[in-house]
């Protein structure tokens, strides 16, 4: 109520319209003048459509990413018949070595599962790191210690090494808990591993932020009036961190989305049938000297997903900063 | 500033006592067992039992922990009470019985590989990160400031396996300029050596050098709208001048922290680049002994790694009061 009177009365004195603007106005009309930005932005949109309604766009074309194809492999060896991986109309983009499934409707399939993992990984990851972040810088002290030894400890691991390692067991561990056995739980899986080692860097920023908001006089009033800790800490401070933490959750999605590549190519992702992007250029290694299509359409892909990310990442970025109106 | 120094070393040893300790409980829920491994063809309920005990496999897995540290400080035997017991000597990392080797033998003959492709690389991204960053940042709004950030926007978003997979697809298998790649020490076979090493080199500092053009770049302009740039272009220096010993000095001091975590990291393993160029460093131990279930290796190398980490954490910033006089330890 104190803030709004504050920003009221200018306006009410001089009897002009000086109606002030949220954040998300700013930033939205700032994103509006940004073409490139805003092409990607709708390349995204349409990217997650697809990804959602895959099963539908598979059965309008007549594909499908898990029935084999005979006639489209060759009967010794199992190589695609035809050029570039067995193009045909038949099958937009070829067809698997061995099986003849269609890659078209792999690779849809397989930016649904990226994006889930992605997304929801990046949602973990920002609720953790926002949430311990402001309690680490608000309480300070011991919680603070024990937070920020924790997260030392965390960003000392080799991640990589440790996702690697752990995989198997952990997944058998999640399939104990009711998680239904083989993909399921290997998809929770990594989105757990991943939220697990990127919260850290995420809580650092925030709790950065929060030592300095904390002082601020409207943090000081509210404790004054008897406001609750919880009220203090998610009405009053994170509204003023909410920059930030946007700028890091748009540039993680992609790097979300390539470290799940990355460890689908190194065998930790969903299993056959199924698929991602870094399964697919895992398998094309044992082929792709024969027929190259398998590396480049999974990859190309691929970059395309994680350059539009990072190009609307960047955008949102310097919408948010305060300092770009003086460039 | 000593008794800064004194200070972080132990709590760096108290972290890495923590690590040791998450590390072991982390791993004693893997279901591979050590013991099978020594227990050939032929092997009853009993023998792997009786193995089992020789390990020391039996005990709670504290107890393992500190039987480790015990080796790490003063060697361990295995199975000390068999006719053939297996000796490590201090400083003991563990044992692979899958392989028949010390853990630290194994990661001694490995690390040359990681070493020279970390540094390789370590120079090259520095080279060409840093430069052109700088050159971003003195040509700021212009295109040449934004073909650098679209360079480097590429950079990172090229996932390193594919650009890897790609490297060897034209220029190994198609245009055929380089050999396969096949690992041989510099002293043996240079030429061969910088056959195998180039493109991996190549391919690890893209993505580091894609960072480090933009972190060069912020650190540049926030520097260059400082007031003592103001003064010094007042008192009529010349930009080179001006740039050389005052921008440079202080937009650099941070990147010195990045680079000297991000080698670290390095010298664990680049588990993907030493994979697809099937270089025998560390990382590709790592991912051989995950797929052999090799407990103890594993364990090693996670150790071996955090420890570079965390001491890369302490000299880095010891080394960062020394270049920048305003930082005070305290």
């Amino acid at each position: 109520m104190a803030k709004a009177a504050l920003i009221e009365s200018p306006a009410a004195l001089t009897g002009s319209e000086v109606a002030s603007r949220s954040l998300r106005q700013i930033v939205w009309t700032r994103l509006r003048r940004d073409k490139l930005a805003m092409v990607c932005l709708f390349i995204l949109i349409a990217l997650y459509l697809i990804a959602i309604f895959a099963p539908v766009i598979c059965g309008l074309l007549g594909v499908d990413p898990y029935s084999f194809d005979k006639e489209s492999i060759s009967d010794s060896g199992g190589g695609p018949v035809g050029t570039w991986g067995g193009i045909s109309t038949e099958h937009p983009l070829g067809v698997e070595w061995g099986t003849g499934r269609d890659i078209f409707a792999q690779l849809l399939y397989g930016l649904r599962i990226s994006l889930l993992i992605a997304t929801t990984a990046t949602i973990l990851t920002v609720f953790f790191g926002t949430v311990l972040g402001i309690i680490s810088g608000y309480a300070g002290g011991k919680t603070d210690a024990v937070i920020g030894r924790t997260m030392d400890l965390i960003l000392a691991f080799p991640f990589l090494l440790i996702i690697l390692a752990m995989s198997g067991v952990l997944t058998q561990r999640l399939t104990a808990l009711g998680v239904p056995d083989g993909n399921p739980s290997r998809i929770t899986y990594l989105i757990i591993v991943l939220s697990i080692f990127g919260w850290p860097y995420l809580a650092r920023i925030v709790r950065g932020q929060v030592l300095s908001v904390r002082e601020r006089e409207f943090v000081e009033a509210s404790i004054a009036m008897g406001a609750s800790r919880y009220r203090i800490l998610f009405k009053e401070i994170l509204p003023n961190l909410w920059a930030p933490i946007l700028v890091y959750a748009t540039l993680t999605l992609p790097t979300y989305v390539g470290t799940e590549a990355a460890l689908s190519f190194l065998g930790v992702g969903v299993l056959p049938p199924d698929t991602s992007f870094g399964g697919m250029l895992g398998n094309s290694v044992s082929y792709f000297s024969v027929v190259p299509s398998y590396l480049f359409i999974p990859g190309v892909v691929l970059v395309v997903l994680v350059v539009t990310f990072n190009l609307v990442g960047d955008a949102v970025r310097d919408a948010l900063d305060p300092r770009a109106g003086r460039v | 500033m000593s008794a800064y120094v004194v200070r972080r070393v132990i709590s760096m040893i108290i972290l890495l006592l923590l690590l040791t300790l998450v590390v072991f409980i982390l791993f004693s829920l893997l279901p591979a067992d050590p013991a099978r491994l020594t227990c050939g063809k032929g092997c009853t309920p009993e023998v792997l039992e009786a193995n089992r005990h020789k390990l020391g496999l039996d005990l709670p897995v504290i107890q393992q922990y500190w039987e480790f540290m015990k080796g790490l400080f003063v060697g361990r035997i295995y199975a000390a009470d068999s006719p053939d017991p297996v000796v490590c000597n201090a400083p003991c990392l563990g044992y692979s019985f899958k392989r028949g080797e010390e853990v630290l033998v194994l990661i001694k003959d490995r690390l040359p590989a990681t070493i020279w492709l970390a540094l390789g690389a370590f120079i090259l991204w520095l080279a060409a990160g840093i430069s052109l960053g700088i050159y971003a940042a003195l040509r700021r709004g212009r295109w040449q400031d934004k073909t650098v950030m679209g360079i480097s926007l590429a950079g990172y978003s090229l996932p390193s396996f594919f650009l890897g997979l790609m490297a060897i697809f034209f220029i190994v298998i198609r245009l055929q300029l380089l050999p396969y790649p096949a690992y041989v020490s510099p002293f043996e076979n240079p030429i061969q050596f910088f056959q195998t090493m180039l493109l991996p080199w190549i391919v690890l500092a893209i993505l580091y050098a894609a960072f480090y053009m933009r972190l060069t770049r912020n650190q540049m302009l926030e520097v260059l709208g400082e007031d003592y740039i103001r003064t010094a272009r007042a008192k009529g220096l010349p930009e080179r001048v001006v740039i050389r010993k005052h921008a440079l000095r202080a937009g650099l001091t941070p990147i010195v922290t990045a680079a000297g975590l991000d080698l670290a990291g390095l010298l664990g393993g680049a588990i993907i680049t030493e994979s697809i160029f099937s270089l025998p460093g560390l990382g590709s131990l790592a991912v051989n002994s995950v797929n052999d279930a090799d407990l103890p290796v594993i364990v090693g190398i996670t150790l071996v790694t955090a420890t570079f980490i965390i001491v890369a954490n302490l000299v880095v910033d010891l080394l960062y009061a020394v270049i920048d006089p305003r930082v005070r330890l305290v």
